[in-house]
């Protein structure tokens, strides 16, 4: 009974906070200094056709009124139309955003494979070497612009070393020849058996999500030491190890197997922080993510677009922290 | 600074023992003792050393820059575009034929101010915003905490995106769009230090004694959360630097030919095939600057938040 009622609070703040986000990119949507009725019908249009659309969309209404169209059309997954690529944004928006999850997927996996070792072993020598390493390291990540170390690493393994393919997600080689499936290239390639478009892709995806990954590693690394630390503390640490059981067993067994709860919480709230990381990651390595398709309908000042996109990674970014929370809530003994 | 550790003359010695005396005649000499020593556990943290020394370095080459270069970050020599690092141009040219370490220079007065302005407005609404609520709980708590989640829904790059574009991009619109998502975390930070700093007894004392409750929380709650508050933003300062670095390279912060180090890598990220060093150069002053904050922020919080670290 207990349960359900923490699982209750949890999800009781969701709705307001949804409500908060739709009322954010709605007043950004209308505070912008474009027209939207010009920018659908142009700047020579009649004035008798400008009022028409102004009237069609719903613009010449009171601003609550307006509210409550946006909001009855979000709830039809409406997101208007994009100016640029005179789609559905929903549309384009599921044409994109699979190409992001799956970047920031292979980044968050290639930094946990790297970030919690690290962080376990700066824990269990905490004051060594190592640890003064493992905590620059982190340090560095966290400083790091993404899309500076992302043009070093083209210039260096594309351009210099000629070991890494450029930019974009594939060679044009095998432009169109994998179908839209999931939307994530390399699994598509898979799932039709192109493995040469399979390998490719792959070969694509390395450098941008080697960059992305070092982004979230820091947090990762950071946090795996410090909830580490504090486990290695505990009183059953001393009683395994009076138990005579061996290093490696303690550290990975007794006090990681604590851990594990809080670290739910630190990959969801990391991979969150990734789509930040993406926007500018795939600026720079042309990929054709959500984060691209944000920034060029920014500069296109296409407000449909950027504002869907905005609205699609909040709902992703809420979703995330909930799951953070509810695993921590749910998961771990001490707040059950 | 350094002749306060060793007593080289016997006035520094009485300052220094006058500073670490264990029982202070005055509030002021403890205040002032409990500095020292907080400086003194800082001062054996290399790390956070280097950050320190990083960061003033900074702040001076950033003020001084008029005084550091003999050219203009603005005139162009285009017969000497995208020239190499010379003895004219210690740092090389740009797409432009400007010279770079001048650019670099000013560069650095517009990220720091904007870093600056972005604290300058946000600290102060987040320590209030959170002592208050921490302090008031009920209704207040609940209304305020729901703000803050609302602005923590969305990434920060991405809402400063959208708000930038609604705005105009430039850079008084890149520092409201930051301050606007940088306010949130500060005031939860706050909030948290509130609610235990409140249920001491000394806060009961005051309460009897009389005291308002903006007496109370100006003066006995907010102090108390400024240590953490501290921190957590000279570890934000180095957020800042990114985001401000990011908008810029998106064309959505400070725009040409403002000498903004994100501006700049965008306006010549096509050199980096043949110029390397020219876009290269304005992202290590970018690493720098952000790296000097975190290490830092670091550093602090081990001698003002030692819980945290």
């Amino acid at each position: 009974m207990k349960r359900v009622r923490t699982l209750a609070g949890a999800l009781a703040s969701v709705p307001i906070t949804l409500f908060g986000l739709v009322l954010i990119t709605f007043v950004i949507g209308r505070v912008v200094p474009i027209d939207p009725v010009v920018a659908i019908v142009g700047d020579h249009a009649p004035p008798e056709v400008i009022a028409r659309v102004r009237a069609e969309l719903g613009l010449d209404r009171p601003l609550p009124v307006q509210f409550l169209i946006y909001v009855k059309n979000l709830l039809h997954g409406d997101l208007g139309r994009s100016v640029m690529t005179s789609h559905r944004v929903t549309t384009d928006i599921a044409q994109y955003f699979p190409a992001t999850i799956e970047l920031a997927t292979a980044a968050i996996i290639l930094a946990l494979l790297v970030g919690i070792p690290a962080g376990v072993l700066a824990a269990s020598r905490q004051g060594s070497r190592l640890d003064h390493i493992v905590r620059v390291l982190s340090i560095g990540g966290q400083s790091v612009p993404v899309f500076v170390l992302g043009m070093i690493f083209l210039l260096i393994f594309y351009v210099k070393l000629g070991i890494a393919p450029g930019t974009g997600q594939q060679n044009v080689l095998y432009e169109g020849m994998v179908p839209h499936i999931t939307g994530m290239h390399v699994i598509d390639a898979a799932l039709t058996g192109q493995w040469d478009a399979f390998w490719d892709g792959l070969a694509h995806l390395a450098l941008p999500a080697l960059v992305l990954a070092y982004f979230s590693l820091g947090y990762i690394t950071r946090m795996t030491r410090a909830y580490m630390i504090d486990a290695l503390k505990g009183e059953y640490i001393i009683t395994a190890r009076a138990k005579g059981l061996s290093g490696a067993r303690i550290l990975w067994r007794h006090a990681f197997g604590n851990i594990s709860v809080g670290l739910i919480t630190v990959i969801a709230l990391a991979y969150a922080n990734l789509l930040s990381g993406a926007v500018l990651t795939e600026t720079v390595f042309s990929w054709p993510g959500l984060g691209l398709y944000l920034t060029v309908s920014l500069l296109n000042a296409d407000m449909n677009a950027v504002l869907g996109a905005t609205l699609v990674v909040g709902l992703v970014y809420i979703g995330l922290n909930l799951i953070a929370d509810l695993a921590y809530r749910l998961f771990d003994p001490r707040v059950r | 600074m350094s002749d306060l550790s060793t007593p080289l003359s016997g006035n520094a010695a009485g300052l220094r023992a006058w500073l670490l005396s264990e029982t202070p005649d005055s509030r002021r000499q403890a205040a002032w003792g409990r500095s020292y020593r907080g400086w003194l556990n800082f001062r054996r943290n290399p790390l956070g050393m280097a950050g320190l020394i990083i960061v003033l370095a900074l702040l001076v080459l950033s003020l001084a820059a008029p005084l550091l270069t003999w050219q203009s970050p603005d005139v162009q020599h285009l017969a000497q575009r995208l020239a190499p690092p010379s003895a004219a141009h210690w740092l090389g040219t740009d797409e432009l034929g400007r010279d770079l370490y001048t650019r670099l220079l000013f560069g650095g007065r517009i990220t720091l101010g904007m870093v600056v302005a972005v604290v300058v407005l946000v600290a102060p609404l987040g320590l209030v915003v959170g002592a208050v609520s921490g302090y008031l709980g009920g209704m207040t708590d609940r209304i305020m905490m729901r703000v803050t989640d609302i602005f923590l829904s969305i990434p920060q790059l991405i809402l400063a995106l959208a708000f930038v574009a609604a705005l105009k991009p430039g850079i008084s619109s890149a520092v409201i769009a930051i301050a606007l998502t940088s306010w949130p975390p500060i005031a939860r930070l706050a909030r948290a230090d509130a609610l235990t700093v409140r249920a001491n007894d000394y806060i009961a004392a005051v309460k009897l004694a009389g005291a308002s409750p903006a007496r109370i929380i100006f003066r006995h709650i907010l102090p108390l959360c400024l240590p953490s508050v501290i921190v957590r933003i000279t570890l934000d300062m180095s957020g800042i630097i990114l985001t401000a670095a990011g908008l810029g390279f998106l064309g959505m912060g400070a725009q040409p030919p403002m000498p903004e180090w994100g501006t700049m890598i965008a306006s010549t990220r096509g050199y980096i095939l043949e110029q390397w060093w020219v876009p290269t150069i304005p992202g290590l002053a970018i690493l720098i600057a952000s790296l000097a904050f975190n290490l830092l922020g670091d550093g602090l919080r081990d001698v003002l938040d030692p819980k945290q670290s």
